[in-house]
């Protein structure tokens, strides 16, 4: 599998996530600056790490989406590449509107930081198909603005198309119908709050997080 | 020309620091006030030219970056420099 980080100033689990992809598919991550106009040749993976791009200005997420490499991410997108969001990685998709919704902060207005049990409502996708029949796991959050909003009539096509991918078991932070993560109407784009980078060995708490990259590595 | 731009979450849309805000000021006694939304304001200068033109163009800077129209709203307003 050939996969891409891109790196924003200001983003701080880039280099997380290249070692979980490393570590979780046995295959290295190449580093993309935020003001590339162009991406290594072939990707099956590209992710867009956690962190404080651009330092949160204006909107979480708002000036990533507008940073030169998203047209290419769109792009390759659009191709069909698969495409994940993490934390303000997912801020960054709806941002880009390349995913529906957006991130609030969180309802009662406080950072949350902690493993999180999360329930797979879809087994079914490019980045959840690696946990076969379970349909639990855990991840660690840690997220100010993760409160998940959609009008009414995205959220009921998002559950109606089985875009939901991941929720929580008990909603942390007052998302919408306690979502933690989405994918396109393609399938092929995923956004989530909770960190698989953070989760990819049973050292870190849990090793859950490593079969989102596995799936993708998978389907490749 | 001047533009102001002033960005609000939706009404509909919860605005948690609002309800923050507000808890504190009943808390110091201002118990009438009620319905509080904390929104941001953004200035700056434009080019001369016909205001009409202006007001488009300022509108599509909010819906291409300075609000989110997922969730926010805007109002702006515009003066000779």
């Amino acid at each position: 599998m050939k996969s891409a980080v891109v790196v924003f100033p200001g983003a701080n689990c880039d280099r997380d996530c290249a070692v979980a992809i490393e570590r979780s598919t046995g295959s290295k991550a190449e580093m993309v600056w935020h003001a590339e106009t162009a991406l290594p040749e072939g990707l099956d993976l590209i992710v867009l790490p956690g962190g404080f791009s651009y330092g949160d200005y204006l909107r979480c997420g708002a000036m990533a989406a507008q940073s030169p490499v998203m047209r290419e991410v769109a792009a390759a997108a659009e191709r069909g590449v698969a495409v994940v969001g993490i934390c303000n990685g997912f801020q960054v998709l709806c941002e880009a509107g390349m995913l529906p919704g957006a991130l609030l902060r969180n309802a009662a207005l406080k950072y949350v930081c902690k493993p999180i049990a999360l329930e797979i409502t879809n087994g079914q996708t490019r980045f959840t198909a690696a946990y076969g029949d379970r349909r639990d796991a855990v991840m660690t959050i840690g997220n100010g603005e993760g409160n998940f909003f959609a009008d009414e009539a995205t959220l009921d096509r998002l559950e109606g198309e089985g875009q939901v991918v991941f929720r929580y078991q008990e909603n942390p932070n007052g998302s919408a119908r306690d979502i933690a993560g989405i994918v396109n109407a393609k399938g092929n784009v995923l956004g989530l709050m909770p960190h698989p980078d953070r989760a990819f060995q049973t050292e870190l708490g849990s090793a859950d997080g490593a079969l989102v990259f596995q799936s993708v590595a998978a389907s490749v | 020309m001047r533009a102001k731009v002033e960005v609000f979450l939706k009404p509909g849309v919860l605005d948690v620091q609002g309800k923050a805000i507000e808890g504190a000021l009943h808390g110091l006694g201002f118990d009438d006030v009620a319905e509080v939304r904390v929104g941001k304001t953004i200035a700056f200068e434009l080019g001369d030219e016909h205001p009409d033109r202006a007001e488009d163009r300022v509108r599509a800077m909010c819906e291409r970056l300075l609000a989110n129209m997922v969730i926010e709203g805007y109002r702006v307003s515009l003066e000779p420099a």
